[in-house]
């Protein structure tokens, strides 16, 4: 680590010395970077997004919406009768105290989030309200809602069917319920599903769950500093995401889980403040949304366009049906594997209905959008993909700008709530990711080092290569895991509702019952 | 009904005294029961990673062997020797909260604990766990400077 360390601060010192002719040849390095990237993941990344034949409208954003609303259906709304059950559960009121000491369900929810709170919440949304306008708001919130009952089903597996070994440590997640779950209903194909899904999960692990946050978070170190090359924030994040997942420097970790829980509250409350400033024009916000959500107010593909945006930025930031939280909430030790599906589906809720919300308020209300004043709608950018904006930023940058205009000091809680962010869920991804690498290549110390070695220098890929086609291929790698694990939710889903049968049943009755404490 | 009689223990000196007066109380009344605890201060509203989470239950037993092996089975094999009854409890909680409620789960008459050993900030703002217990608890506490 020590001669590590020194390498780098060498080069960055050499970096500032030799000036210019040095700072030249990097930036052909990143865009070396970039091109071979796009070049290499272009074509999933299309197939994904491809249109429903004669619609412009990408199949996967169907597919997502559509699971969730079969799961909220099939479950009677199962988002809204146990909410308040999800909130006692949370508190610790049915839990046996002498099971103390064990993952409280508190503690695999608040890991789960720390996963799914970050950047999408701040840069993706400013992405979808950027090109979707704010209607795409409308499309988030409603995508999140839904998006619940796909988290309740997949945590609920997770938990049922994760593996325990015999030295008391658990996996578990997709890969385990799909090949479990299909065996013991009898259907074949179990096997090669989860193994498809472990796949895809290692490159969601790797895409949006790694070079997305360095991207992003270079952004937004760049905003401060001025701009230098992005493989140098790159180096610095592989070489500390190394020390923790690697070098087992827990500590690292350990301040990281505790501050980023303050960093958003801190967010949430900088929101809050934000909009008390401009109280007076909250209800205008509101009504942006609404009308842009049904007529688009001329963003590019109109309301559509709109709702794409919204669909595709909730389930990106809060991974509803993907698959990922299944794996961090099977770590609970609970008899009822039902009450840790009814804790998660508090997840899209406070990730995407609350956090994502306030940010697209925060965007809307400070006036970042340019709206042309004679027809009311927004002014096209140029290239006509987005939304015109003051300083011409997108993603975290407008988030930034947007919180700047209100609070001036800001950016700086931003950018150090962006970076941290961007490392917890880089430590959560890692997990998930090396979870589903261990499923395909077994459990040991070589294989999880190769992986966690390929994990840390896709963060320097992450950070060199421009914003485009980063978030194409973390969103299509994300999605190609929501396709599998979809897939097999609907086989799996009876299963489920067994459980809730069974349980709600018990609770009615009195069999299950809160603990005096 | 024999007398029953739970005793904090911390693992230092001032568990030890407590341990010795609630020895001394019990041999004077003749029929009665110890319970030795030890509790493991442990939240369910920490923060943890995904890996910590997976490893938790691995952990957990690890520490409840360590806290039986080193605090309460020496704690013991002390009151068996002069022929006392006595059981051990291993729990993870806050401290004020666990004993109170293991003494109201046995039916205990009185807990006995040594005077806190916590000191600065913490301390001063939420109090020390002896402090809490003596506030909070629905039997009589006995503290042993």
């Amino acid at each position: 680590m020590n001669a590590f360390t020194k390498r780098l601060m060498a080069a960055g010192a050499a970096c500032a010395a030799a000036g210019p002719a040095l700072a030249q040849e990097a930036m052909t390095l990143d865009e070396r970077v970039n091109a071979t990237f796009a070049s290499a993941t272009g074509w999933f990344v299309n197939f994904i997004f491809m249109s429903i034949p004669g619609t412009n409208f990408p199949w996967i954003v169907m597919w997502l919406v559509i699971g969730a609303t079969v799961f909220t259906i099939y479950f009677a709304a199962v988002q809204f009768r146990f909410f308040g059950h999800a909130i006692s559960l949370v508190k610790g009121d049915y839990s046996d105290p002498n099971d103390a000491g064990e993952v409280s369900h508190f503690q695999a929810l608040a890991t789960a989030l720390s996963g799914t709170v970050g950047l999408g919440n701040i840069a993706g949304v400013a992405v979808a309200v950027g090109i979707g306008g704010p209607g795409a708001t409308f499309w988030m919130i409603l995508a999140g809602l839904l998006g619940m009952a796909s988290k309740f089903t997949e945590c609920t597996l997770g938990v049922k069917y994760r593996n325990e070994y015999p030295d008391g440590t658990v996996s578990g997640g997709p890969m385990y319920y799909i090949s479990k779950g299909f065996d013991e209903l009898g259907l074949p194909g179990g096997k090669i599903l989860a193994v498809m899904f472990s796949i895809f999960c290692i490159l969601g692990a790797l895409g949006g769950g790694n070079m997305f946050q360095a991207n992003q978070a270079h952004a937004q170190i760049t905003q401060i500093t001025g701009d230098f090359p992005g493989w140098i924030t790159g180096l610095v994040f592989a070489g500390v995401v190394f020390a923790v997942i690697v070098g087992g420097i827990k500590s690292i970790a350990r301040v990281t889980e505790k501050v980023v829980p303050f960093m958003g509250i801190l967010y949430v409350g900088a929101s809050i403040v934000v909009l008390i400033v401009n109280y007076d024009m909250i209800g205008w916000a509101f009504g942006q949304i609404f009308a842009g959500a049904f007529t688009g107010l001329g963003v590019a593909g109109g309301f559509v366009g709109a709702l794409i945006q919204g669909f595709k930025r909730a389930a990106f930031s809060n991974e509803a049906g993907v698959g990922s939280a299944a794996i961090a909430h099977s770590a609970v030790k609970t008899k009822e594997p039902i009450t840790e599906g009814f804790v998660s589906l508090l997840e899209p809720l406070i990730d995407t209905v609350v956090i994502c919300t306030m940010t697209a308020l925060v965007i809307i209300i400070s006036q970042q959008l340019i709206i042309d004043e004679a027809t009311g709608n927004y002014m096209l950018n140029e290239a006509g993909t987005a939304i015109a904006t003051v300083d011409g930023n997108g993603g975290v940058a407008l988030t930034s700008a947007a919180f700047g205009s209100a609070i001036s000091w800001f950016p700086f809680v931003l950018a150090i709530a962006v970076i941290l962010f961007a490392f917890s869920t880089m430590i959560s991804w890692s997990y998930y990711g090396l979870k589903a690498w261990t499923y395909l290549f077994g459990e040991g110390k070589t294989t999880e080092l190769v992986f966690k070695i390929i994990f840390c220098i896709f963060i320097v890929i992450g950070a060199a290569a421009s914003l485009g086609p980063v978030i194409d291929f973390s969103d299509a790698a994300i999605f190609a895991m929501a396709v599998v694990n979809i897939f097999c939710l609907y086989f799996l889903m009876k299963v489920v509702r067994t459980e809730l049968n069974s349980y709600s049943a018990r609770l009615k009755s009195g069999e299950i019952k809160k603990f005096t404490h | 009904m024999a007398h029953k009689i739970v005793v904090g223990l911390d693992g230092q000196s001032s568990g030890a005294k407590a341990l010795d007066y609630a020895q001394n109380m019990a041999k004077q009344m003749g029929v009665c029961e110890l319970l030795v605890v030890y509790v493991i201060e442990w939240s369910p509203f920490s923060f943890q990673t995904a890996e910590e989470n997976a490893e938790r239950h691995k952990r957990r037993e690890e520490e409840i062997t360590v806290a039986k092996e080193r605090v309460v089975e020496p704690a013991l094999k002390q009151l068996k020797d002069v022929g006392l009854t006595a059981t051990g409890v291993v729990r993870h909680g806050h401290v004020a909260d666990a004993l109170d409620a293991i003494a109201k789960e046995h039916q205990a008459d009185q807990i006995v604990v040594g005077r806190s050993t916590e000191g600065g900030m913490t301390a001063r703002i939420f109090g020390s766990s002896t402090a809490n217990l003596v506030m909070n608890a629905s039997v009589p506490v006995t503290v042993i400077a």
